[in-house]
């Protein structure tokens, strides 16, 4: 079986559930013939027809608005949105209208749909291509979150996040689309939503990840084990809503606990996480939970965001400091 | 210098603010029981309108948005769908909605606060009021977009007010409306005001039908006051998307004679005098004239009418106050197909600490 990237699984799971289900529509902008910018969708529109494959006109508020009107009737739309600066306009209708129309109208109606939309710093992009603002989403009550970090959970995932009966959105990091391949078997099955992935089993500490940070957090956990740090390695996939239970018995057993993210320090996911760990496992702990973030300014432009983006480096200088700790 | 394009503006009224036939009749307008039905149900709607505010000056309701003075529109507008189309309403459509299967209790539970007042039993498919401004013309474009692809022979139809025409969705709405050819059909309900803010003051457009000239789909003008109009123009227009999935906007024209909502107070923006010049074309007497000078509504239907129209109201204003509260963990209980194990917890606490009353 050849191996493919993550935006290659992205494609094969679009491929598979619009074939298994009539109702699944792609829609968005450059989806059809150019494929959409990072070619996610690339092929559908000769496999499925413009009717399935939808090319919009420029606005994102109306792919959102559209979306949510399509998902209450039945369809089941996957709406790309084409980098997560963009996704701003449609925001109104993603908090106001798609993540209460279950809830508003006590079960009558839902809203099926997914939002996807390429996401975080370092592939040179402009400004406004780089942003990791999943905290937003994740504060708003009736949607999910979902992140996937390598192909087979891309393809997993993104199955279980069309199949999902609630509006999902679905994170994908630009800077992974294209760095590792996998085999994928198109087998059209779903991974677990609302669960964590232990990627790497260990025992002196617990480093709490998703999207594109899954990269420097395992590349940080072999550094660490050549030094004698034995580091469990946890990919939320998952931020909205958080199986905590899997990151509470990881810590329970390490005693130790650092979050990375790409996304702003303050009212990041890492808080949130630090929080529920503090709460519920203070007596496992025997140092603080570190978070290792982005910082609290814009994104940088493409010369600067090395210097913004956690790096191997400091993730491994904050684990030898709780490691040192009495 | 040449002219490369040209539009127009209809304006479509038949009966006058007199009650005077400016037109001949279209043919629905001729069964003169389609017309006495509307004019129960304007009668009917305003009564409720009515009632509402005062249930809400008594405490008994929360904010309520009265639709005196517009319930030509709303009635018209209902009356024309069939029930397989869509209504995608804002939050002023008393008058369409009681024709859609919901039941005048369910809105008042909505305006009194309570999220089953969108529940309704009877109609599974219309989408629930739109609080925030012009946001939901789009779900119509996106709900024809669901009955083209299904092949269904229905349309569309979604309204909203003449302030919702200064928002980047509702003309985000009709262009993919238009380059689609989507089976919609936009609404829009001017009744002069957006809360303080006129219509004058909202855009320099000459007309807000004209917004649709932008978009690639025609426009028009209807007096919104006269329900014969109304109907008339929204059953055109509803044949048209189902059949030939064309989209249309059309602007009513009318007035509100009411403050925005029950806690507005128009006085400290609305010109002296106007509301009353504007009364004379208000619609529900202009109707009953008519239906007066064809023979077919009396001093003594009237009578029997109010005191229908006032029973069924009590008899709604009792089921309301005896509704009793949801329980306080509902909050939860609708938010996901299945509550996710993180907020177990959350809905636990709240259903211990139950309903708090207010006071």
């Amino acid at each position: 079986m050849a191996e493919i990237t993550l935006v290659e699984a992205i494609t094969q799971a679009l491929a598979y559930e619009m074939q298994a289900d009539p109702n699944v529509i792609v829609l968005g902008e450059d989806v059809g013939k150019d494929g959409g910018v990072f070619r996610a969708t690339l092929g559908l529109l000769d496999k499925f027809g413009p009717d399935r494959v939808r090319d919009t006109p420029l606005a994102e508020s109306m792919i959102g608005g559209l979306a949510v009107g399509m998902a209450v009737q039945g369809l089941k739309p996957v709406a790309e949105f084409q980098f997560m600066g963009f996704i701003y306009p449609a925001v109104d209708q993603i908090i106001n209208h798609a993540a209460r129309m279950r809830n508003r109208t006590r079960g009558r109606l839902s809203c099926p749909v997914v939002f996807r939309t390429p996401y975080g710093a370092g592939i040179h992009a402009p400004e406004h291509h780089s942003e990791s603002t999943e905290a937003i989403f994740a504060h708003t009550p009736g949607l999910r979150v979902v992140i996937p970090s390598s192909p087979r959970r891309a393809y997993g995932l993104l199955l279980a996040a069309i199949r999902d009966p609630d509006p999902v959105i679905f994170l994908e990091p630009s800077r992974l689309y294209r760095w590792a391949k996998q085999e994928v078997p198109d087998d059209g099955k779903a991974l677990p939503l609302d669960t964590c992935f232990t990627l790497r089993v260990g025992t002196d500490v617990t480093l709490v990840t998703w999207g594109a940070m899954v990269k420097e957090t395992l590349e940080a956990a072999s550094k660490l084990a050549e030094e004698g740090v034995n580091a469990e390695v946890i990919d939320v996939a998952t931020i909205k809503p958080l199986d905590m239970d899997t990151i509470l018995a990881s810590v329970e057993k390490t005693g130790r606990c650092v979050i990375v993210h790409e996304a702003p320090r303050t009212c990041g996911m890492g808080a949130e996480i630090a929080a529920e760990v503090s709460e519920k496992a203070l007596l496992s702990l025997q140092a603080p939970v570190k978070r290792v973030t982005g910082y609290d300014t814009v994104v940088p432009y493409a010369r600067l965001e090395k210097s913004y983006i956690p790096s191997v480096e400091r993730i491994r200088e904050v684990v030898h400091l709780i490691m040192e700790f009495a | 210098m040449k002219v490369v394009a040209r539009f127009e503006v209809p304006y479509y009224q038949y009966l006058d603010e007199n009650s005077q036939l400016t037109e001949k009749l279209p043919t629905f307008a001729k069964d003169a029981d389609s017309l006495a039905a509307m004019y129960r149900l304007m009668t009917l709607v305003r009564l409720f309108d009515t009632k509402a505010i005062a249930l809400q000056r008594t405490g008994k309701l929360g904010t309520y948005p009265s639709i005196r003075g517009q319930e030509a529109v709303f009635v018209g507008v209902g009356h024309a769908m069939h029930k397989e189309d869509i209504f995608v309403p804002y939050y002023r459509d008393v008058g369409v909605v009681i024709q859609r299967g919901v039941n005048l209790s369910d809105i008042l539970l909505y305006w009194g606060g309570d999220e089953r007042g969108n529940c309704y039993a009877n109609n599974k498919q219309d989408f629930p009021y739109s609080v925030p401004v012009g946001s939901q013309p789009l779900h119509a474009s996106g709900a024809a977009v669901a009955l083209k692809y299904h092949k269904k022979k229905a349309a569309v139809l979604t309204i909203c007010g003449d302030g919702a025409t200064s928002q980047g969705d509702f003309y985000e709405a009709m262009n993919v409306a238009g380059v689609w050819k989507l089976p919609v059909v936009f609404v829009v309900c001017n009744n002069q005001w957006a809360i303080s803010v006129s219509r004058g003051a909202q855009t320099a457009a000459q007309t807000l039908a004209q917004k649709a000239i932008a978009a690639g789909i025609p426009g028009e003008q209807v007096d919104g006051n006269d329900i014969i109009a109304v109907h008339h123009r929204v059953e055109m227009a509803l044949k048209k998307a189902r059949e030939q999935h064309e989209p249309v906007l059309l602007e009513m024209l009318c007035y509100r004679q009411s403050d925005h909502t029950t806690a507005d107070d128009a006085r400290r923006y609305e010109p002296p005098k106007i509301r009353e010049q504007e009364w004379k074309k208000e619609p529900i007497m202009r109707l009953r004239r008519y239906l007066e000078q064809i023979g077919v509504w009396s001093e003594d239907q009237e009578q029997a009418l109010l005191a229908e129209c006032e029973h069924n109201i009590n008899q709604t204003v009792e089921d309301y106050l005896h509704t009793p509260p949801q329980p306080a963990e509902s909050m939860f209980d609708y938010l996901y197909a299945t509550l996710p194990k993180a907020y177990q917890e959350q809905r636990e606490l709240v259903k211990k600490i139950g309903v708090v009353h207010h006071g």
